[in-house]
């Protein structure tokens, strides 16, 4: 009993409760399948929070670069169902019939070589994961040995999303360009697009964001978790007590990385297409808010901010197309003005403090900080450190 | 892929080319100088900076409406210089506004500037949408503005483009002189330098930084009028700009302003001569490129401020 | 757990019905589907939201975003045509109302919003879309839940839906015809291809290269393509300072034309003197209306509508436009091409004597518009419009004047052969 206690106090266990409860249960009875496929869709998103939470809110590293590896994610999953759908047969009338409809307008008369693989499920599932991993690992491994952080990680996070949007856009022959890889039908022969299969694939999504939610909270538990909050409090002291501080921030990236790609693949499988973008600029900057509006510090929290910022997104712009912009502008504002700490901070500042005994959840170490202090990991050639800054209209 | 020209060709295509590399230079450095005092100095980042050009772009428009309709023709030709004058004083105006509203509660937490300055920057094309609708608008110039001063056959110089060149050299001198001689510029880098000491002394930290956050949003505003006479003036044609005026700011070295006009014109150059010999796509990644990889090995930029930290 | 099993009698009914409903939860759906209050009547027999005295039908575009710039002008004219059909009494005596949704120049959410006018509004038609992107987004969408989208703009060809009519001109209708014109009426023999670098542009101009070479017989001394938004055009412009081309090809969009044309005007080439000769696909009032009629006077465009086609139809046209949005609105290609997709779609309706969708698809070949503002239109087997193309030479004040018309209504081709 006694460790059952531990893990419910170690996981907050009744909170995921509660969350799986609504995802599993509540949710699929009170909705149709048109709006529980938009709730897997904003899940999806909600892959992405998560890993920022790690990133960003326990490691201080902030990416406007997310849809990257979304979008990698996604286009992997993505080449395998085109390759499906363009069997010789779905594709006799072209020039050259079993390639991607794309290619054959763009000339292209064989499958590129990295397409090859992509025939195989087994390798696409391992490319969802090493893909990004890989590509996250390439664009950080010199920054955080160089000890870049802060700002201007977010701005070259922000130029890599740029250059592979080109990229993706100018290489239509391989890509699919601007339209992206649509038309996506069936995955081994099993119909992707009927409603039964839009509710299985719905439960493996929400399957699929318990896995990385544990993964999440067992990460914040370890020591890891707690090296990420020292790191993000006073870098040079962790690297002072002898750690490799540029491992560690790389590693939680890839794994950010890694749960991005995991929600492109099921945004994919689930909405039967992808985009360039998604790897661009503003969705990866959506993605951050999600995070924020749900609470930076918390893996819960991302997750209902993702839900809900979408589903505020989707009945605003039912409702008022011509206004929904302000209010989504509104909401930036009014959340890191007045709630940095999102909707899990509201909760444990307001709202469980008045809850009966029994019901408040044990405060984890690593979430203590009442007000996040962000981002005081810049780097070494910043002028403004942090000491400077928390001192400013001190003297006021 | 010279051979099928002869030998005044070639110099005139690069004359001309490099002029278009000019061109594009003067046009990041008007972009960049405003980001850069305020991302430079203060340590914040204006993802609004961009809806903070367009708002001078569109200062410039209504400016050309009120000349035409209201004031005697022979002073239209003037209405360019009361265009840039307004576009600085109502960018800045607002920039101290937001300033005043927001900026100023995140000073302790610079990347969540970013988010509520997106935030903002998706406000502000909501209301250029509302209030000039979804088209783009028109800018009509003024007749000396338009055409070139042909100096060979093949060698025309855009007077436009000399006249962006113009502004951008006394936007730029301005903003020297400002900060190394002015008593503003003067306090902005002893706030910048020292904060708690900078306020010991006397130093209203507070007004520095409300003026100097103004200051970029007003460069902005000109950079944005300037830019009516190239580019589009559209709710939502500020984002086109963002992602290159960042990386200028980063790859000159946030906090010198000599290292941005540096970046500009390293970045500028490479772009155009690139343009030449690669289509537009591949040269605009390529670009990129080179100064994320040069910035992953030289995070710094090209230029430091070497203080003791 | 205590709790929890505290209050397990009580619940235990109902988490049995829970249980059996999840189990059933693709059967209901498809009770739901059936039981929805559907007029049974040949009017309507599959359930779509059609009432006695109503026809609710769909309106998909960007309001909001980067592409709200060209979008607005399709809205506006759908808005109009359903004005106007109802004011006549509507379509099988119903009036039409309409949902207007918006794609937020966002792929994906044009999907989702696609897919929220099908089943949850049983939308009879959407109007929508505007980007080659958007219309691939939701094209599984039309197909997967059998809707109606009348898609407006001009666009690349190689593709024919059973759920789309294409009312704008398919690749090789607006662009042969203008080659011919140039190679014959301003004997060209050189060609620059410029373009934005997405599907449309490149596929435009690899059928113009092929006519140019292999019709034509003449030749391609460059073919250049920048990233969409892109604002910086010098480079380009002295390489075709250098090339001396007959003919420039232009299929640049957006923003990225007016700085184009503003950097073209700048740098000293003289539009009006045709040396060389710029030929657009893709400048049509409405953009001309943010390069300004002074950056981009003399140049040609091919298309098969402009604001001042001589016609009594389009006179009428226009003038219903100003009164309802203005003196100084302007109308382009593909907000006429709009304005024809809520008539199609009452012709066909009226031909099928009913709203259902599959009605309406069989009904819809040959169907044919004596009133459209172009002059008259048709529909072709393959669901684009029979339809006539024409040469614009742009002028200061912003319109096009029509120097020259297809002496025939042009085939739609989506898919020609050898190119």
């Amino acid at each position: 009993m006694n460790f059952i206690a531990h893990l419910f106090a170690r996981y907050q266990l009744s909170h995921m409760l509660i969350l799986a409860l609504l995802l599993i249960v509540v949710l699929p009875l009170s909705m149709d399948i048109f709006r529980l496929n938009l709730i897997g869709k904003y899940l999806t998103y909600a892959f992405v929070a998560i890993g920022l939470v790690l990133c960003w809110g326990y490691g201080g590293i902030l990416s406007l670069g997310q849809g990257v590896f979304f979008g990698l994610g996604g286009y992997c999953m993505a080449m395998f169902l085109k390759l499906e759908a363009s069997s010789p047969e779905n594709t006799a009338i072209q020039t050259t019939p079993g390639i991607p409809d794309f290619m054959d307008w763009n000339q292209l008369t064989e499958l590129p070589w990295f397409w090859e693989p992509f025939h195989s499920f087994g390798f696409t599932l391992l490319a969802i994961i090493l893909v990004p991993a890989f590509f996250a690992f390439v664009v950080t491994v010199a920054m955080f040995k160089r000890r870049v952080g802060g700002v201007y990680f977010a701005i070259i996070t922000q130029a890599v999303a740029a250059i592979l949007t080109i990229l993706i856009i100018g290489q239509q022959g391989y890509t699919g360009g601007v339209n992206g890889i649509t038309d996506l039908r069936t995955l081994h022969g099993w119909d992707i697009r009927t409603d039964e299969a839009k509710y299985i694939l719905y439960f493996v999504c929400v399957a699929l964001l318990f896995v990385c939610l544990f993964i999440g909270k067992y990460v914040i538990n370890s020591k890891l978790g707690r090296l990420l909050v020292a790191m993000r409090e006073r870098e040079d002291r962790v690297r002072f007590s002898g750690y490799d501080v540029s491992a560690f921030k790389i590693f939680i990236f890839c794994l950010a990385s890694v749960f991005s790609a995991i929600g492109g693949a099921m945004f994919t499988l689930q909405i039967g297409f992808m985009s360039p973008t998604f790897v661009g600029i503003v969705p990866s900057i959506e993605m951050v808010i999600f995070c924020a509006v749900g609470g930076r510090l918390s893996l819960l929290g991302a997750v209902y901010g993702a839900l809900l910022v979408n589903a505020a997104k989707t009945s605003f712009s039912e409702s008022f197309p011509e206004l929904w912009l302000f209010a989504m502008g509104a909401l930036f504002i009014g959340v890191v003005m007045a709630f940095p700490n999102g909707l899990a901070g509201v909760w444990t500042t307001y709202i469980e403090p008045r809850l009966p005994a029994r019901l408040r959840s044990p405060v984890p170490p690593s979430t203590i900080p009442a007000v996040a202090v962000t981002t005081t990991a810049e780097t070494s050639s910043t002028p403004s450190a942090n000491p400077t800054v928390e001192h400013r209209h001190a003297g006021n | 892929m010279f051979a099928d020209y002869t030998m005044t060709e070639l110099t005139s295509i690069f004359a001309m080319q490099g002029f278009a590399g000019l061109t594009l230079f003067s046009v990041f450095v008007l972009m960049a100088l405003g980001l850069a005092i305020i991302f430079g100095q203060m340590g914040v980042i204006n993802m609004a900076h961009g809806e903070f050009m367009i708002l001078g772009a569109y200062t410039t428009y209504l400016t050309s409406n009120v000349f035409s309709s209201y004031l005697p023709e022979s002073l239209y030709s003037l209405y360019f210089f009361v265009a840039l004058i307004l576009a600085f004083l109502a960018a800045g105006a607002l920039g101290a506004f937001i300033e005043w509203a927001m900026i100023r509660h995140l000073y302790k937490r610079p990347l969540d500037t970013l988010l509520a300055t997106w935030g903002l920057s998706l406000i502000m094309q909501q209301l250029y949408r509302t209030i000039f609708g979804p088209r783009e608008v028109g800018v009509t110039l003024p007749d000396w503005l338009m055409g070139s001063i042909a100096l060979t056959d093949m060698v025309e110089i855009p007077i436009n483009g000399l006249f962006v060149m113009a502004i951008t050299l006394v936007v730029a001198v301005g903003v020297g002189l400002t900060m190394q001689k002015s008593r503003l510029g003067k306090q902005t880098r002893a706030v910048v330098q020292n904060r708690p000491m900078a306020s010991a002394v006397g130093i209203n930290t507070a007004r520095v930084d409300r003026l100097t956050f103004a200051l970029g949003c007003g460069i902005a505003g000109i950079a944005g009028a300037a830019f009516t006479m190239i580019g589009s003036t559209g709710p939502t044609s500020g984002q086109l700009y963002i992602v290159d005026t960042f990386l200028v700011v980063v790859f000159g070295g946030a906090s010198s302003l000599v290292g941005t006009i540096a970046s500009a014109f390293t970045i500028s150059q490479a772009q155009s001569t690139m343009e030449f010999f690669l289509s537009g796509s591949m040269a605009k990644v390529l670009t990129l490129l080179v100064v994320v990889g040069i910035l992953m090995l030289r995070p710094q930029g090209l230029f430091s401020l070497k203080i003791r930290k | 757990m205590i709790s929890k099993s505290r209050n397990y009698d009580s619940t235990r009914g109902t988490r049995r019905t829970l249980l059996r409903r999840m189990l059933a939860i693709p059967a209901a759906l498809a009770l739901a589907h059936v039981s929805l209050p559907a007029l049974a009547d040949s009017a309507n027999s599959t359930g779509l939201a059609v009432t006695d005295s109503t026809v609710t039908v769909g309106i998909l575009h960007s309001i909001t975003g980067t592409m709200a710039i060209s979008e607005t002008g399709s809205v506006q004219a759908e808005k109009l045509a359903i004005d106007q059909i109802n004011a006549m009494g509507g379509v099988l005596g119903r009036q039409i109302v309409y949902t207007q949704e918006d794609g937020a120049s966002d792929w994906p959410t044009f999907a989702e919003k696609a897919k929220k006018l099908l089943v949850r509004d049983k939308v009879a038609a959407v109007f929508g879309c505007w980007t080659s992107a958007s219309r691939k987004a939701v094209l599984p969408v039309f197909e997967q839940y059998n809707g109606m989208l009348y898609y407006p703009t001009f666009y690349e060809g190689l593709e024919q839906s059973p759920n789309v009519i294409y009312t704008g001109q398919e690749a090789t209708q607006q662009i042969l015809e203008g080659l011919d014109w140039a190679d014959d009426a301003k004997d060209a023999k050189k060609y620059f291809l410029l373009g934005s670098d997405y599907i449309w542009p490149r596929t435009s101009n690899k059928i113009a290269r092929k006519h140019i070479e292999s019709v034509l017989g003449d030749k391609v001394v460059g073919e250049e393509y920048y990233p969409l938004g892109h604002t910086q055009f010098n480079s380009v412009i002295n390489k075709i300072k250098l090339k001396k081309p007959d003919v420039v090809f232009i299929s640049v969009v957006g923003g990225s034309n007016v700085a184009f044309y503003k950097q073209l005007k700048a740098a000293g080439i003289d539009m009006t003197k045709e040396k060389p000769l710029f030929l657009t696909i893709s400048v049509t009032e409405d953009e001309i209306l943010g390069i300004g009629g002074e950056n981009i006077d003399g140049i040609y465009a091919s298309m098969k509508y402009f604001q001042s086609l001589p016609n009594a139809n389009n006179e009428a046209f226009v003038k219903a436009f100003k009164a309802k949005y203005g003196d100084d609105i302007v109308i382009g290609d593909v907000t006429q091409a709009a304005y024809l997709g809520p008539w199609l779609w009452k012709a066909a309706v009226e031909k099928a004597g009913s709203f259902d969708i599959d009605k309406v698809r069989a009904a819809s070949p040959d169907i044919e518009l004596t009133t459209a503002p172009e002059g008259y239109v048709r529909i072709h087997d393959n669901h684009h419009l029979w339809s006539k193309t024409r040469i614009g030479h742009a002028q200061l004040d912003g319109q096009y004047k029509v120097v020259y018309e297809s002496s025939e209504l042009i085939e739609p081709n989506p898919f020609p052969e050898g190119y």
